[in-house]
């Protein structure tokens, strides 16, 4: 395996693309799975990283990441024709795809997508609709600069309804109001998948539970193994804990204790903010 | 010599840091015998002529014979005697619990009444491994015939060699980054540096066995594809499930298993702060829960990520515990806190979900249980309340589900771990063998050598009719 960067692309001002030579996982994979990195030297971390798009003939694997912190930097500063150290995958439960057509009606799945969060919605949405189903998309974004994917997700779905904080492109607004105005027709949903920032599938979860519409998050807890080795990726899911690498990373969003999920992502944040000073990276 | 000579040779006590200076430091804290005192502490072998320190050590090395060498100097032919059965003597007179195995039978312990009056095999194994050169050992001629072998631990890594030796060809998989098994990511640098570790993986390199890491067997590539491949298999993927207590507040921040909290210090080096990208939690005050290797490791460790008070809570008594008599020991010497006949009960937290406070419950001894060990009965009303910021979590790992979970022609038992017939460690799939902790359950680096011996083994049996 050699993890090589075939493809390099900058889709928003701090969210990349790249295509990696990684032909075992890429006949593996399945949607939902994801891949856990380490960019260079003994140093660095593992990372976690979905797997939003894969070529199972040329051996490549997609990953689009936005850069938060060290890693995700390091690694956007790496070229085509460079090697990642390490890609191990793929990991956690693969997306489960089912059709809910029935005689006369075609099944109905919406994919939520906040910001980075297209990425992992984007090989769920091929996999429903090529299941059978209908898919609609809603992506949200800041801004008309942050939205990702728009082509590809235009191309897996049936249709597309993007909205923007300050309505600069599509909606101004929320995923939260037309995910509401989805659920609230007489024909619903079968299902909703969400996927990105914690706060906004906790929200998405909130608008659909009263109408009783099946919701599936995807969660992106801290992790270290992937391999259900350490339990620092641990949610409470109906009261029980679960590790979202090896459970997950999709859950029932109204069985998710979200505030302690969230809680959880801030583990290390001074330790993290501490890191970025001394890193150098971030002037 | 005469035997009463050899009883009056005083036990050579082991050369280590200052418990004050190390407990703030990752160098190896025991620092191994001089030449002199390895010989001093083999002479007070009486060479038993029916050697009950044999039955004591779980792969029977030639206890009296390798002393003999030793104590004439002859380091190379000790260490040659061991190398028979043991071929990780480095790791294993480091860490094997001695005063419950080989020296617990031994005679000189006996007759002082005190096992810690025995002959040191361990640090003299150690002493052997460490400054003998092993020599390469024999390979047979290439048999054509291709074995896998899945993790990187000790059952793993005898399995490889001795599979290596016979003359297959041998790929191991690891699904971590760097192969080692628990060697690497749990029992810290303090207490087994990881160049030693390094040493032994270098050492299959030479045979020829090709590592393979950041492959995970049943998600990277399932095993039953893989068969098609290989004419062999070994499974050695340990006991990596983290058990947790069922208690109220363990998914507060600050709460870790050790698995976690040992994997970051150890195979991410998030110690080393200004290198390191991984980031460890900085604990001041830490509590511990559990007996065993594991928790004196993480209090250890704890210790020297700057913790300025380490408790650690155990709801048996000392006697209980099953930690290394020496590892409680250096732990004591540390500053780390004993609790024993106490219990969790349930962990408090902050406004912002951060540990803020421990209950524990007091115990007390009743009947001997299943295990032969008294069992611990909590106190009704004792409840009491003490603050900490951290809490450890290390009360045992069960089986690794991976492979078992993704390959349904291998069966388990009740606790998932994989069944092997005895005589072979041929699991219920044909040409699959297994052995260490993924078959015995959380147990010991020795144990699991001698488990990844016996399949290998099995293996060259099977492999000579398939
Ligand atoms: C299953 C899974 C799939 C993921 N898929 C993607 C993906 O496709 N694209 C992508 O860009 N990111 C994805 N993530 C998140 C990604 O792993 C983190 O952004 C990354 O680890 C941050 O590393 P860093 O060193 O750059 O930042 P850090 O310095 O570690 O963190 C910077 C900030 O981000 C927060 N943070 C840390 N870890 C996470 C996390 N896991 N999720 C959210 N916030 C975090 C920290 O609290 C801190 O405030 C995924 C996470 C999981 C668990
Ligand atoms: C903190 C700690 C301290 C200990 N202290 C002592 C001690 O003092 N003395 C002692 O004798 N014993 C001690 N032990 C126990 C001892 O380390 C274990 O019994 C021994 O390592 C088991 O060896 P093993 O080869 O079976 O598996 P492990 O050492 O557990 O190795 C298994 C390897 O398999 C890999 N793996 C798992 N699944 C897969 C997969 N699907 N694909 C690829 N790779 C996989 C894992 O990543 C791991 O590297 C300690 C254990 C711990 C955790
Ligand atoms: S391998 Fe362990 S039990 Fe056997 S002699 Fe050496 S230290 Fe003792
Ligand atoms: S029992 Fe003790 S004294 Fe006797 S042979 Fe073994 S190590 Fe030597
Ligand atoms: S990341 Fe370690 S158990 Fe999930």
């Amino acid at each position: 395996m050699s993890n090589k960067i075939l493809v390099k692309t900058q889709l928003s001002a701090n969210v990349w693309r790249m295509r990696l030579d990684a032909p075992l996982i890429a006949k593996e994979r399945k949607a939902g799975q994801f891949v856990i990195l380490r960019t260079t030297c003994e140093w660095a971390e593992r990372i976690p990283l979905t797997i939003a798009d894969a070529d199972p003939e040329a051996g490549t694997i997609d990953i689009i990441f936005q850069t938060v912190g060290a890693s995700t930097k390091e690694l956007s500063l790496l070229n085509e024709g460079e090697e990642i150290a390490d890609v191990v995958g793929p990991l956690g439960k693969p997306t489960d795809i089912k059709d809910y057509s029935t005689p006369g009606r075609k099944g109905w799945v919406v994919v939520v997508g906040g910001g980075i969060g297209v990425a992992p919605s984007h090989p769920i949405a091929q996999a429903f609709r090529q299941a059978g189903n209908r898919v609609t998309a809603i992506m949200g974004a800041r801004t008309k600069e942050l939205v990702i994917m728009e082509d590809e997700m235009r191309k897996a779905c049936n249709d597309v309804i993007i909205v923007t904080d300050d309505g600069s492109y599509g909606r101004k607004g929320l995923v939260t109001e037309p995910l509401k105005e989805l659920c609230e027709g007489e024909d619903k949903p079968d299902e909703v998948v969400v996927a990105g920032p914690p706060v906004m599938m906790k929200f998405a979860s909130l608008a659909t539970k009263p109408y009783g519409v099946k919701t599936i998050v995807s969660l992106n807890s801290i992790m270290i193994d992937g391999t259900g080795m350490c339990g620092g990726c641990r949610v409470t899911v109906g009261g029980k804990t679960k590790f979202v690498c090896v459970d997950g990373p999709e859950f029932d969003a109204h069985e998710v204790d979200f505030d302690n999920f969230i809680k959880r992502l801030s583990t290390f944040k001074a330790e993290e903010a501490a890191h970025k000073c001394r890193s150098g990276l971030f002037g | 010599m005469t035997a009463k000579e050899r009883m009056s040779i005083p036990p050579q006590e082991m050369p280590q840091q200052d418990p004050l200076a190390r407990a703030r430091n990752m160098e190896e804290v025991a620092l191994g015998y001089t030449a002199e005192m390895a010989k001093k502490e083999a002479s007070r072998c009486l060479n038993c002529p029916a050697k009950p320190c044999v039955q004591g050590c779980p792969v029977k090395i030639d206890i009296p014979a390798f002393l003999a060498a030793a104590a004439e100097g002859d380091f190379a032919r000790a260490l040659a005697i061991i190398r028979k059965n043991s071929l990780l003597p480095a790791v294993c007179g480091r860490v094997c619990p001695q005063e419950r195995q080989c020296q617990k039978f031994c005679t000189v312990g006996k007759m002082f009444k005190d096992v810690a009056k025995a002959v040191a095999i361990g640090r003299v194994e150690r002493f052997c491994a460490d400054n003998v050169q092993a020599e390469a050992g024999e390979k047979a001629a290439p048999t054509g015939k291709r074995v896998a072998v899945i993790g990187s631990g000790p059952a793993s890594i005898t399995c490889a060699a001795d599979c290596a030796r016979a003359g297959h060809s041998v790929t191991m998989y690891e699904a971590f980054h760097k192969p080692g098994g628990v060697l690497v990511y749990g029992i810290p640098e303090f207490r087994l540096p990881k160049s030693i570790v390094q040493k032994e993986i270098d050492g299959l390199k030479d045979l020829g066995v090709e590592v393979v890491t950041d492959f995970v067997v049943g998600k990277t590539r399932k095993l039953a594809d893989m068969k098609k491949d290989f004419d062999a298999i070994f499974v050695g993927t340990g006991a990596g499930l983290p058990k947790f207590m069922d208690i109220e507040g363990e998914n507060l921040i600050g709460v870790f298993s050790a698995n976690e909290y040992l994997t970051r210090a150890n195979l991410m080096k998030a110690y080393v702060e200004d290198r390191a990208a991984t980031p460890y939690w900085h604990g001041r005050k830490v509590a511990v829960l559990g007996g065993g290797n594991v928790a004196m490791d993480a209090a250890r460790m704890a210790l020297r990520l700057g913790a300025e008070e380490v408790h650690l809570i155990y709801r048996r008594s000392e006697k209980e515990m099953p930690a290394r008599v020496e590892e409680v020991h250096h732990a004591k010497e540390e500053g780390v806190v004993f609790h024993t006949l106490e219990n969790a009960k349930r962990i408090l937290g902050d406004d912002d979900g951060r540990v803020a406070a421990i209950e524990c419950l007091k115990y007390q001894l009743g009947e001997p249980d299943s295990s032969g060990r008294r069992s611990p009965v909590p106190i009704e009303g004792s409840e009491f309340v003490f603050p900490v910021d951290t809490v450890v979590v290390a009360v045992g790992s069960g089986a690794n589900p991976l492979i078992a979970s993704t390959t349904p022609e291998i069966e388990t038992d009740r606790k998932g771990h994989v069944i092997v017939d005895e005589a072979t460690r041929m699991t219920t799939m044909p040409g699959v063998f297994a052995g260490g902790d993924i078959v015995l359950g959380a147990a010991t680096v020795i144990l699991a050598m001698g488990e990844g011996r016996a399949a290998a083994e099995g293996i060259n049996q099977w492999l000579a009719k398939h």
